[in-house]
């Protein structure tokens, strides 16, 4: 039986993970690569790696970054960030990752969508939807808009209705993110992700909003998510990938046993 | 994940593999854990490449026909097919394992024929492409699995699958469900196929790819039979 995925996210920027880390030795655990295998040992599905570096000459740090985790943990590697052309994403691919993310450039120009997925095949394209939830009347249906750069310009585009395009255009993956509950621990917005699976056939990665494992719980059995996404309570050790799996096995949720 | 020792991770001279490179998708994850177990890998484009190499691995993702045509603009076809009629050493992973089939209904493509069989869509699958990690039932004790617990998980990234008829059956060794169950590894003589990634499937991943690499080397054959004697 397939199994639903534990991922943590890594933000990097200049070639270093850049927050929600809390180590003692900020030298090493901030080393992505590093990172990287400690938490493929720990029972990591898949790694996503989002560059937030915004100068263009970090791009090749981030190459090299990929490199070296590709050549140390032996899991599936999602790069997002910065791609904005099939030639982005074949350096990325390149270097070792096995898919891309595609976020704002993808709103700019749909077309990105099939061109890469064309190229290089739908397994390989992620359509990254950042979603904020619409000011609602009482008794009617929640909606969500899909917003870009960091959840900091609205598109007018309805989140549902842009999965769905996404997905005909060539995404093989989405990675919704509630920009309203990121970085708030209050939950993953679970109406947004059945909105959202509920239309599109794809596997969906939630994200934003995870404070516990009853919240990896609560997004694949009311949300539908085939896979959840986590970033700052995995860095600074608040919930072990192992105890979100535990949670998820009590809960009846097929996921892949911890290497041990 | 690599920290540790693998077995079989010889310290013998490396063992030559041959990557296919023909533009069906990325080399760098298979060739790093090629690395990682002991091998050399190298990437072939030309017939001419496959000279001195030990172990010949076809891995891909995508579509048939376009992987088919670049195969044959390359001339790789036949050699491909006389490797395996010679029963050489060969890895197919995913794409690589449904080329061996004789046709993909993927996009009517004719593939090699290695294998009796079509290439078909996963049927009553809840959600395509099958992404992710996935248990893999044996159908018959193998080597390329010594050391990995059968039901082990490993990942998948396919929406189709090799479906071997009659004939072929007696290659199939292992399955896995996604909807209705099929075909993710088959083994004929030095010939193994998988549906997975095994570059992708940390430590039993890594395990698997080196007992296929212990199996190529000279004499592996005989100490197969002695102990199955």
């Amino acid at each position: 039986m397939l199994r639903r995925r534990v991922i943590p996210c890594l933000d990097v920027a200049g070639g270093r993970v850049v927050k929600g880390t809390r180590f003692v030795d900020l030298v090493d655990e901030g080393d992505p690569p590093i990172l990287a295998e400690r938490y493929a040992s720990e029972g990591a599905d898949e790694l996503v790696f989002l560059d937030i570096t915004a100068a263009p000459e970090g791009r090749s740090t981030l190459l090299e970054v990929v490199e070296r985790t590709a050549r140390r943990a032996f899991i599936p590697l999602t790069v997002g960030g910065g791609v904005r052309s099939v030639v982005d994403m074949r350096a990325v691919l390149r270097a070792g990752a096995d898919k891309v993310s595609l976020n704002t450039a993808a709103v700019a120009d749909p077309s990105l969508i099939r061109r890469c997925a064309r190229r290089f095949g739908s397994q390989a394209v992620v359509v990254a939807i950042d979603a904020r939830r619409r000011p609602a009347a009482a008794g009617t249906l929640p909606s969500w808009e899909v917003v870009v750069a960091g959840g900091r310009r609205p598109t007018g585009l309805d989140a549902v209705a842009w999965a769905e395009r996404a997905v005909d255009l060539g995404a093989g993956e989405l990675l919704v993110t509630s920009i309203d509950r990121d970085g708030t621990r209050s939950g993953y917005d679970t109406d947004l992700l059945r909105a959202i699976t509920a239309r599109v056939g794809v596997p969906v990665i939630a994200s934003g909003g995870a404070a516990g494992p009853a919240d990896f719980v609560a997004a694949v059995r009311d949300g539908g998510a085939d896979a959840v996404l986590a970033a700052s309570i995995f860095h600074r050790r608040l919930v072990s990938i192992a105890a979100v799996k535990a949670a998820m096995a009590a809960a009846g949720i097929p996921v892949r046993p911890v290497e041990g | 994940m690599t920290g540790r020792p693998l077995p079989n991770a010889a310290t013998r001279p490396a063992l030559r593999v041959a990557v296919v490179d023909y533009g069906a998708g990325n080399l760098v994850s298979i060739e790093q854990a090629l690395v990682a177990v002991g091998g050399r890998p190298r990437r072939v484009r030309r017939p001419d490449e496959l000279a001195g190499a030990d172990v010949l691995v076809v891995p891909g993702v995508g579509a048939a026909r376009p992987a088919m045509a670049r195969l044959g603009r390359q001339g790789l076809v036949e050699p491909i097919r006389d490797w395996i009629a010679a029963d050489r050493p060969f890895l197919g992973i995913c794409l690589g394992l449904q080329l061996l089939f004789e046709g993909s209904d993927e996009d009517g493509a004719e593939t090699l024929g290695v294998l009796a069989g079509r290439t078909v869509r996963l049927v009553d699958a809840p959600t395509l492409p099958h992404i992710g990690w996935n248990q893999v039932e044996r159908t018959r004790p193998h080597p390329v699995f010594d050391g990995i617990a059968d039901g082990a998980d490993f990942y998948f990234v396919h929406s189709y699958a090799g479906a071997p008829t009659a004939s072929s059956t007696g290659a199939i060794l292992a399955w896995t469900t996604h909807g209705r169950p099929f075909v993710s590894a088959v083994a004929v003589g030095s010939l193994v196929g998988v549906q997975f990634h095994p570059e992708r499937s940390g430590r039993d991943g890594l395990r698997f790819l080196a007992n296929v690499l212990a199996l190529a080397r000279p004499g592996a054959g005989v100490a197969r039979l002695e102990r199955t004697a």
